[in-house]
């Protein structure tokens, strides 16, 4: 070990093209990456200045008008500003209130199972639906809820109670969206939490059950405190990430009926620049979007280390 | 864990039993209910017949075939060029002493928190001009960066002595990383492999952004339509739309035949996902 840090000190000493030269191999490796990075990700930041612009495609960023910031002082204007953000934390609510403390159970739940055979199978069994396509869980959710000869519309029916039209309704819209995410990503969630299960030792669940702690006791002091920069971290990359939260799944379930409940921020960019051509308009709410969520990010990672926690960054 | 006898112990056991059973069960419903409606003219969870005209009627149709067939050539070409710009980034970056790295590293992670926006990519996609190509289906998305960090990680774990007692031996950095690291990492490739290739044979959206040619629409978005757009029938042909019943169990086969190349790779790969990924994942 001190042998390769002193050569890594040598090294450091020749200079700079040298040490380049030397590993022009990994720079050749390096390239197409770099190259993916700047053009698919770098360009569309520099892109952005468009939302600053009226951005005509044929004109491009250097021939079109500069209007400031007229296109976000219109969009902090308009009614739809307050639905997206109403609509976006309520998602999270549901995301942040039900779907993550239920990855987190359903871990503890995994862990408790003494049986090896049992508990692989269970995994094997809810790790499925992950990956699975938006359109496919949301396709069976069709298939299931509509008025049109749908499975449980049917049942209703033979019931004899009213159909409920579930996916025209904007008070089915948020249930619907849990319990699709639930469905599709509750059990691959759990995958974190058991790795980390994994390595609690289990001298402490020893020592637990000599001091007469039962099964709840000691999930309660031995296996949740061990899984809880774990869970803190989670929930950091959550937070940070709700602004952009289940957007396909989103896009596929709203429709005209229930889009004052569905509407969030990028499908409404779809909607209005995409659809309707408002190219810096619908840029300068992708861009407010993007740097709330930045902001989130950097809030949330600050949080976490004033909590002693590991930050992610 | 530790044999327990005691009665709150087994009521516990058992609660736990039938939670998770209950949760298994809800989950597997949905899709045995499809698989099974496919092969019968009625949906229905439970099979009465044997019937494969849903399948003969969508593999008779070019649209269908046409966009099964794309599907698999961007899944296949696509998780390769994915997967090998993600290798050679990530193997370059697991040198701490590369001069250059740090910003390099800075520069990957920002794009995690950081993006221009649907429509700035849009362009840029446009102006790169793979528009209604299938590049468009393979490029923008090519490098995850969080998978590329983890792998980073993972390539800086495999002990230093080893790729210098092949530089000594006089290997090339190319053979090094070919034949040394590579081998090594076989699981964690394998992993990142059903990744991206899950993601690019799922992918809907960027198909509704890049692409509007529909005979190169990927099966996902052939699909949707198929569901929701018309009542069944695909493509130009409206034959069935008078068989409402028997359309559904077209519908059923469609979702059936986009779902199943994801049901032949899991389990062939399920040993290696949940570790290869967590070897990284826990921080390096």
């Amino acid at each position: 070990m001190t042998q390769t840090n002193q050569t890594a000190i040598q090294e450091k000493k020749k200079p700079l093209a040298i040490r380049m030269w030397k590993e022009r191999w990994l720079y050749v490796f390096l390239t197409p990456g770099l190259i993916y990075f700047i053009i698919f990700k770098y360009m569309p930041m520099w892109g952005v200045l468009m939302s600053f612009q009226n951005y005509q495609p044929h004109l491009g960023l250097f021939g079109s008008k500069w209007v400031g910031l007229r296109h976000f002082e219109r969009f902090f204007t308009e009614p739809e500003f307050w639905q997206l953000f109403r609509n976006t934390l309520y998602i999270a609510f549901l995301d942040l209130g039900i779907f993550f403390p239920l990855t987190i159970i359903l871990a503890l739940m995994l862990n408790e199972i003494g049986r090896e055979m049992f508990k692989k199978t269970f995994q094997t069994l809810i790790y499925v639906p992950h990956f699975l396509s938006w359109v496919v869980v949301v396709g069976i959710c069709y298939l299931l809820l509509t008025t049109e000869g749908g499975t449980i519309n049917e049942l209703l029916a033979s019931m004899g109670l009213e159909k409920i039209n579930f996916l025209m309704s904007e008070s089915w819209f948020r249930p619907m969206i849990i319990l699709q995410m639930i469905w599709k990503d509750a059990g691959w969630g759990t995958i974190i939490f058991l790795a980390a299960l994994a390595g609690v030792s289990p001298h402490l669940y020893e020592a637990a059950r000599i001091d007469g702690a039962g099964r709840m006791r000691m999930m309660w002091h031995v296996t949740l405190p061990s899984i809880r920069s774990v869970i803190v971290i989670l929930l950091i990359l959550r937070l940070g990430n709700f602004i952009d939260l289940g957007f396909e799944q989103i896009f596929l379930m709203v429709n005209a009926l229930n889009r004052e409940v569905g509407e969030v921020f990028d499908t409404y960019v779809y909607r209005v620049g995409m659809q309707q051509g408002q190219f810096s308009y619908s840029a300068a709410v992708g861009l407010f979007k993007s740097s709330v969520g930045l902001v989130l990010i950097v809030i949330a990672n600050w949080m976490a280390k004033k909590f002693g926690e590991e930050g992610v960054y | 864990m530790v044999k327990e006898t005691s009665i709150g112990s087994r009521l516990f056991d058992i609660f736990n039993y039938i939670f998770l059973g209950g949760f298994a069960l809800v989950t597997f419903l949905p899709f045995l209910y499809v698989v099974t409606s496919s092969f019968s003219l009625t949906p229905t969870l439970f099979p009465r017949e044997f019937n494969l005209d849903a399948y003969v009627y969508i593999f008779s149709a070019p649209t269908f075939v046409r966009s099964l067939l794309i599907s698999i050539y961007i899944t296949l070409l696509g998780t390769a060029i994915q997967l090998l710009l993600t290798v050679l980034m990530g193997y370059s970056l697991s040198y701490k002493h590369l001069p250059g790295r740090r910003l390099i590293l800075l520069m990957v992670l920002f794009t995690m928190v950081f993006s221009g926006g649907m429509i700035p990519t849009y362009f840029v996609v446009k102006s790169v001009g793979i528009m209604n190509t299938t590049w468009a289906l393979m490029l923008p998305g090519a490098i995850s960066a969080f998978y590329l960090i983890i792998l980073k990680n993972f390539f800086q774990a495999i002990p230093d002595e080893l790729k210098e007692a092949a530089k000594i031996d006089g290997s090339h950095e190319v053979g090094i990383l070919f034949r040394i690291i590579l081998p090594l990492s076989l699981p964690a490739l394998a992993a990142f492999g059903l990744f991206y290739s899950v993601g690019i044979w799922n992918q809907y959206f960027s198909a509704i952004l890049y692409i509007t040619d529909s005979s190169l629409y990927p099966v996902q978005v052939l699909l949707r339509q198929v569901i929701i757009l018309t009542q069944g029938s695909i493509g130009d042909s409206t034959e069935i739309e008078s068989v409402p019943e028997y359309a559904k169990s077209i519908k059923m086969a469609v979702i059936v035949v986009a779902t199943l190349p994801i049901m032949v790779v899991y389990p062939f790969l399920q040993k290696h996902f949940a570790k290869g990924v967590l070897i990284g994942s826990v921080k390096g």
